[in-house]
């Protein structure tokens, strides 16, 4: 485990690539400020450190400089704050969920995640509807929409490695979409302290293929129908 | 202005005095009678006559230490009827003990496990000021959530496996519940009595209530899921008498 | 702008004090002793903050195992000394209650407000002496009350520093009730007592400076401060309704912030951030402008460009108000809403911006004395530079997404409340500890406690970056539940060493602080060599700090002056040859 690295842990959905790479951006500008300022620091403290015989030398600023130092900080956020925009305008926007999303409902309680699935005919509210605890089973290269719900206190859908993050609000249904790129099992953790089982709240998302999915799918609807 | 807060802070800080392990249970204040020696007994079972309701499936994949206890489909025994008995029924003496006489508390504890994410008992009759000792047999994070609605409720966690805490109850309710909210499906109920004539059906369906004054009694078996009946007991001193529940699949 | 004239007793008379030891010190209505009170009460409670974090610390670093001495904590906070979830929230709320409100806010506002503006603008005392001293004496029973917390039944508060309903607002949730509602109580009280104090600061700064001390000759401490106290006016009272509301929640029945009858969760976070983001800033300004000073005094030259930095100041103070929503990009906001609140957040970087490249102004060409105080504004600048940098991530809504309550939230907070509040108030408490007590702290004790304090604090909180990159999360009572954060164990082990390492050090100020006060060399007028009007009074200044009114002549930091032999030309000296010109020395 490397404890400097900067570095993000892989990632598994569609959102990682955009969102990775405006982070890396971010990084390499304000890496570039770091270096210019800390290094700038340190060599006028040992540059202009106290000599006996030198005097300081006596000015109260420079125009142009503050005309330079604002601009190019503006410049530069308002750019980040351009392009950050258009990545969330494709996760968060309106028109963002993919109309062929695949729907489940996660109900966030005190201290479990509730996944109901639609179940092979992909409609909510029909008999094989079934539910999971802490479980979320999704194919993989497929868009799918969760309706987040709250039971009683905010708790948050957190999904580090499909870089999904996303308050669960009582009272409120929120969406939250995303499309897995990589099959394997990836951990959900709750991200909005709900009280003593917070750090319990802990689930599991599993990217199979289709065909892996058509059949863990029919498997527990089945189970489901026969409890 | 200032000292009106002050006082309040004071006096808001010393009616708390929450360090010891136990929330202070109240000591019966009326000087009564001790109880008078009785030795009667009422014997029964709690029946269920027709199909049982299904208990529902609970899933532990995600808390595999649970899961390690049990084989096969595990169910929550919500309902649990063997040939036709009915056990976790809380049989109690709703009324008829003679006014003004109180019970000694006893000091042993009570105990309640959490093993294999079930509660152990799962149904419990225990008396006002008498310690509930609950102890966790499983290497993960239980909470007890206890809601009562005379007796001040409590929720506490215990993450790690073999501790054990100690709780009161100061007044009677029936039943006080027990939830874990880490598996939601864990749920025991706590009857708590101001007397000792009470028991819990075992799996034979059976119970038994021994130590009664002479007199008449209407007693009470509750069911989490069945309901309740009620059934009048006449006994004469030292006798026996027996009460047979029946619950239907109409309840 | 008028001077109000100067109470009866000062005008031209020398000082008389006979004023008995309570009216002295206890009940004193003078602002350099309430200034001090509040400097006790808050190192007090830094102690207690920092203390809680500790216990944090030891349950983060080794999960589930008894903590040294625990066994004197109650059963219901740590049976047989191992922390117990609800008992490890309470400490996170608790620590950043008490560390925000009870420790950083006084030290700033409460000590520094209080001590400097009289005598840096040249007044005798506060505006409303009285008022002074009842904004001190309200915030000792809110301290009182957060204390109280830990020993009702049920445990202290747990919902977090910010309350976030409904957890905080129906006892049910978290199986906490009274202390919950103390915690309410305790910072509507407290925050009685900021109001009270910010109407004191503006009132004085604007109607009692000295004849001569414009706008534009107060130093920037001062500038800082008086802004920070508008600030604290207009956000203190709407945290108070908001507190009353949640109050009203859990006792009253009402549900403002319960979804049951139609109460919104979200409106908690709104209010509570409208305030909470100017309170940050308020945590913030005071600690800049403090700087400003020892920088240019560390430097021996004026502040770099002091006209951009006030406008700076004021602009920090302006946009403060429109950038709350970046606490809540994942709350469930309206998205649209989102973008805008990242836009204004992105905006408030280039003030920051512009006032660390002005300090580093100062510093270029100076003759710098890296006495103590300067070592702590020189670290304040380069660890606030880490801290904003960090914020530029998460101002990022997409970023956003991935590190929100991540450690990497925490680590900016901690870059900026911590390497830049904190090492400001220890170079604010170093610089003018001569003037408050009359005696110097030893140097070489306060070189070894920060350079022990500056190394073991990055090894605290500059791997929480690292953390939080990793996906981290905050408030986790036992991280290795995840099996991706199980491999940062060894990480989260290195911090809490440290951590301890860090607390201990503190050992050093104290004695530095305690040991001073009794045996420390006396202090001159003006050891420092400042041009501040503090500094023309002796250490300490009597009641009423000066026999007669100074007058004011020069901008503030005019240090390596042309016009005199010295490196410094007090505000308040009086030179023989005429001022410069109008119009070829500006803002003179």
């Amino acid at each position: 485990m490397d404890w400097i690295s900067w570095m993000l842990p892989p990632g598994a959905s569609t959102f990682a690539r955009d969102i990775d790479w405006l982070y890396y951006l971010i990084l390499v500008i304000t890496g570039i400020a770091f270096v210019v300022v800390e290094v700038g620091l340190i060599w006028f403290l040992v540059k202009y450190r106290a000599r006996p015989g030198r005097k300081a030398h006596y000015t109260h600023g420079n125009n142009t400089a503050e005309i330079i130092w604002t601009t190019i900080p503006a410049v530069t956020v308002v750019v980040i704050g351009l392009l950050s925009g258009g990545v969330w305008n494709n996760i968060r926007g309106r028109e963002s969920v993919p109309a062929d999303a695949i729907p489940y409902r996660v109900h966030a309680q005190q201290f479990e995640w509730n996944v109901t699935y639609p179940g092979p005919d992909g409609q909510f509210d029909t008999p094989d509807d079934f539910t999971r605890r802490n479980q979320l089973h999704v194919p993989v290269d497929r868009p799918v929409v969760v309706e987040l719900t709250a039971e009683e206190v905010i708790h948050s859908l957190g999904i580090p490695a499909f870089r999904v993050k996303q308050d669960a609000v009582p009272g409120m249904r929120i969406r939250v979409w995303f499309q897995a790129t990589t099959p394997g099992t990836y951990e959900i953790g709750c991200a909005e302290l709900c009280g003593l089982g917070h750090y319990k709240m802990r689930a599991v998302v599993t990217v199979h293929s289709q065909a892996e999915y058509d059949r863990w799918l029919g498997q527990q609807s089945t189970i489901a129908a026969s409890q | 202005m200032r000292y009106p807060i002050l006082c309040g802070a004071l006096l808001l800080a010393a009616c708390g005095g929450d360090r010891g392990a136990t929330p202070a249970a109240d000591t019966t204040a009326a000087a009564a009678a001790p109880a008078p020696a009785g030795s009667a007994t009422i014997t029964g079972t709690v029946r269920f006559s027709g199909t049982a309701p299904a208990n529902p499936a609970i899933d532990m994949s995600e808390e595999a230490a649970c899961q390690a206890k049990h084989t096969g489909v595990i169910t929550d025994p919500q309902v649990v009827v063997t040939n036709g008995m009915v056990s976790n029924g809380f049989v109690y003496v709703k009324s008829g003990l003679p006014a003004g006489v109180t019970y000694p508390t006893p000091t042993t504890p009570v105990v309640i496990d959490q093993n294999g994410c079930l509660y152990t008992p799962r149904v419990f009759g225990v008396m006002a000021g008498q310690p509930i000792e609950i102890r966790n047999s499983d290497p993960v994070l239980h909470n007890i959530k206890a809601v009562p609605t005379a007796n001040r409720g409590f929720n506490i966690s215990q993450p790690s496996q073999g501790m054990t805490t100690t709780r009161t109850f100061t007044t009677a309710e029936v039943m006080v519940p027990f939830e874990c909210n880490v598996h939601g499906w864990m749920n025991a109920w706590v009857g708590v009595m101001t007397h000792p004539f009470y028991a819990t059906s075992g799996a034979d369906g059976g119970f038994s209530i021994q130590g009664l004054p002479a007199g008449t009694y209407e007693l009470e078996a509750w069911h989490e899921k069945l309901g309740t009946r009620t059934i009048s007991v006449t006994v004469a001193e030292g006798g026996s008498a027996t009460a047979e529940f029946s619950f239907g699949p109409t309840t | 702008m008028a001077t109000i004239a100067p109470p009866v007793e000062h005008a031209g008379h020398p000082l008389v004090d006979d004023r008995s030891f309570i009216r002295k010190y206890i009940f004193s209505t003078d602002h350099k002793i309430i200034g001090i009170q509040f400097l006790l009460m808050s190192l007090l409670f830094l102690l207690v903050g920092g203390a809680l974090a500790m216990v944090m610390r030891w349950q983060l670093g080794y999960p589930g195992r008894p903590l040294p001495g625990g066994g004197v904590l109650p059963e219901t906070m740590a049976p047989g000394g191992v922390v117990l979830p609800e008992f490890y929230n309470s400490l996170v709320t608790m620590h950043g209650t008490f560390m925000v409100f009870f420790a950083i806010m006084p030290l700033l506002v409460g000590v520094f407000g209080n001590y400097l503006i009289p005598l840096k603008i040249g007044a005798p005392d506060m505006a409303f002496p009285r008022l002074n001293m009842a904004s001190f004496w309200t915030a000792v029973p809110a301290g009182i009350l957060m204390v109280a917390g830990f020993f009702v039944e049920g445990g202290h508060a747990s919902a977090g520093w910010t309350g976030y309903a409904p957890l905080s607002a129906d006892p049910e949730y978290t199986g906490v009730s009274a202390g919950q509602q103390l915690w309410c109580l305790s910072l509507i009280i407290l925050g009685l007592s900021s109001i009270l104090g910010a109407v004191n600061y503006i009132s004085t700064v604007i109607n009692l400076r000295a004849p001569g001390m414009t706008w534009f000759r107060l130093p920037l401490s001062i500038w800082s401060l008086f802004i920070t106290a508008i600030l604290v006016l207009l956000a203190m009272p709407i945290l108070s309704g908001a507190l009353i509301m949640l109050l009203f929640d859990q006792t009253l029945g009402t549900h403002f912030f319960l979804p049951a009858e139609g109460g919104q969760p979200i409106l908690w976070q709104h209010l509570f951030w409208f305030f909470g983001h100017p309170e940050v800033y308020i945590l913030i300004l005071p600690a800049m402008g403090m700087a400003s000073d020892v920088i240019a005094n560390g430097s021996r030259k004026p502040i770099f460009g002091y006209h951009s930095m006030v406008f700076a100041i004021m602009s920090i103070g302006f946009l403060g108000w429109i950038v709350w929503g970046h606490h809540m990009f994942q709350s469930g906001m309206n998205p649209t809403l989102a973008t805008s609140f990242m836009i204004s957040t992105m905006l408030i970087a280039v003030p920051s911006a512009i006032k660390v490249f002005n300090w580093l102004g100062t510093m270029w060409g100076g003759s710098i004395r890296l006495h103590v105080p300067m070592l702590h504004a020189t670290a304040f600048v380069a660890m606030f530079v880490i801290g904003g940098l960090s914020g530029v991530f998460m101002a990022s809504t997409p970023v956003d997404i991935y590190i929100h309550d991540t450690y990497f939230i925490v680590a900016h907070l901690h870059y900026v409340l911590f390497g830049g509040s904190l090492f400001a108030i220890f170079a604010a408490i170093t610089f003018w500890y001569p003037k408050m007590f009359g005696r110097m702290m030893s140097e070489r004790l306060g070189k070894i406690h920060f350079g022990l304090t500056f190394i073991f604090y990055n090894m605290v909180f500059f791997p929480m970056h690292q953390l939080g990159l990793h996906g981290h999360m905050r408030r986790i009572y036992d991280p290795s539940i995840y099996d991706f954060l199980k491999p940062l164990g060894g990480l989260n082990r290195f911090i809490t060493i440290s951590a301890f390492l860090l607390f201990a050090t503190q050992i050093l100020f104290m004695i530095n602080f305690i040991g001073s006060w009794f045996r420390g060399r006396k202090a001159s007028n003006n050891p420092w060599d400042d041009t501040g009007l503090e500094w023309t009074t002796p250490s300490p200044p009597p009641h009423g700090n000066w026999p007669v009114t100074p007058r004011v002549y020069h901008r503030p930091y005019e240090f390596s002056s042309p016009l005199v032999e010295e490196d410094f030309l007090p505000q308040d000296r009086e030179l023989d040859t005429p001022p410069a010109r109008a119009g070829s020395a500006p803002g003179h």
